[in-house]
């Protein structure tokens, strides 16, 4: 019996091949980074003996007092203002959950041209609006944190 | 004599990981959240608790897989009843332990065909718009009606576990328009009956229309939501189990995206909750894979529903206690 007929169509493919290089290198610096942390290769924003006094807070009461003990910054950290501080082993770990979380948006923006080239306009205009959706939450604008 | 003997070793593995995380030892970390002020000094033994949540995690992950549920339904309720963390990074924490599944499994089930892309396109739209307004409007509310509202849906959760049925392949007569001209619809090789399936869906208006619900639940609890896209998916909308359940799981890296860089954003990212989390997690389920050969699926599926039952009235009991309302 040909199975021809059951194969994942070109743009299926094409997603799961991003998708599946996005998983293994987030997950790859994510360990890496949390050995860095861990180990104390890279300084932490919060020191490692103190990051359990913290843990039990409402996120806000959380990131006011790490800015006041730790940052000193005009602006509580949030949004992308985690770039700025990669340097530490703490906030380098935001790095891969950026990159598990961002490898979708690309899957979506390599496919449409193709859905578009097919006439598969419904689909392409759903990949697209996908696509603006998921930047826009990934920009911080919908949640304020925008930077 | 062996096959009998590694039954039961494996029976009394998940009963013993059943009755710690069931103790009532695990009831006072909770407590200790709610009182916890910031102190001056450090805690040297701030190791402890990563440590335990990486063998929490790491139990959870075989009983994830051994129950057929995915690891953030378990996660957010245990980990958020029975941890000193605060709820805001384990729902962050628990979007990611779902994301990470999701990922994990996505790209071998959209390479296999058995994740739809034209099925998932649509209810992603929708599910992964619902989970950021889901995630914004948790992060609003106050703890305890977040607490109280998780309780809440996972005893919901435990009556779907009760009550659905499933269907290998549901008997649909005729695909919809709206299906029709979004052409949702496959093939796909069951090799247990050597046969080619040819699947279509009908009830797509409706079906899209409750995943306004799912994804909102999803970004408000950090769930992830198989639980509930899997029922519908099948019962609702027609789609064959097999595909209701690998596009569900593929569909959970769509919504969970969303809802997670909402957390992100918000900064509910705390590394040393997180990566324990996610270590503890993928390691259970590659153990858990190789325990179901021996581990029977009535006895677990009991268990995480007892499991389940157990947390949601923790989280009720959490969420009113914060009213001054004491329910036991």
């Amino acid at each position: 019996m040909s199975h021809h007929n059951t194969q994942a169509t070109e743009e299926q493919v094409l997603y799961a091949d991003i998708l599946e290089k996005g998983m293994y290198a987030g997950l790859a610096i994510m360990i890496v980074a949390f050995a860095l942390y861990v180990l104390g290769v890279l300084p932490p924003v919060i020191p490692l003996d103190e990051i359990s006094l913290y843990w039990s807070t409402p996120v806000h009461d959380y990131l006011v007092a790490i800015n006041t003990n730790f940052l000193h910054w005009e602006t509580l950290p949030i949004g992308w203002s985690w770039m700025k501080l990669l340097g530490y082993g703490d906030f380098l770990n935001f790095l891969p959950v950026a990159i598990l979380s961002g490898v979708t948006i690309l899957c979506y923006i390599v496919i449409t041209p193709g859905l578009f080239a097919r006439k598969d306009k419904a689909m392409a205009f759903m990949a697209m609006a996908e696509a603006i959706i998921l930047t826009l939450a990934a920009s911080g604008i919908l949640s304020g944190g925008g930077h | 004599m062996l096959r009998n003997i590694k039954e039961k070793a494996g029976m009394l593995f998940v009963s013993l990981m059943c009755a710690i995380m069931l103790s009532p030892a695990w009831a006072l970390a909770s407590e200790v959240a709610e009182v916890a002020q910031i102190p001056a000094a450090g805690d040297p033994g701030w190791w402890k608790w990563p440590l335990i949540l990486l063998v929490v995690t790491f139990v959870m992950g075989i009983i994830a897989v051994l129950g057929g549920v995915g690891g953030g339904v378990l996660f957010v309720p245990i980990i958020g009843g029975f941890f000193p963390f605060h709820l805001d990074f384990v729902r962050g924490a628990g979007l990611l332990v779902a994301l990470c599944g999701s990922l994990a499994a996505g790209p071998g089930l959209l390479k296999a065909n058995l994740a739809s892309l034209r099925l998932a396109l649509p209810v992603a739209l929708i599910a992964s718009t619902m989970a950021i307004v889901g995630a914004m409007v948790g992060l609003a509310l106050p703890t305890h009606i977040v607490q109280l509202a998780l309780g809440g849906t996972i005893l919901g959760i435990v009556a779907i576990m009760l009550t659905a049925k499933k269907s290998t392949v549901p008997d649909v007569p005729k695909a919809d328009a709206l299906s029709s001209a979004l052409r949702i619809t496959g093939v796909f090789y069951e090799p247990t009956t050597k046969e080619e399936i040819n699947w279509k869906i009908h009830r797509t208006i409706p079906g899209l229309l409750t995943f306004i619900i799912i994804g909102f639940m999803a970004g408000m609890f950090g769930l992830g939501a198989g639980w509930a896209n899997v029922p519908v998916l099948n019962l609702m909308m027609g789609a064959p189990l097999k595909i209701s359940v690998a596009t569900s799981k593929f569909l959970l890296s769509i919504t969970d995206t969303s809802a997670a860089w909402i957390y992100l954003n918000k900064g509910c990212l705390i590394p040393m909750i997180v990566v324990p989390s996610l270590i503890g997690i993928m390691l259970g389920s590659f153990v858990g894979v190789r325990l179901l050969k021996v581990a029977k699926p009535t006895f677990i599926r009991w268990m995480v529903i007892g499991i389940l039952l157990f947390a949601g009235l923790k989280a009720v009991q959490k969420g009113l206690s914060t009213m001054g309302v004491s329910l036991f």
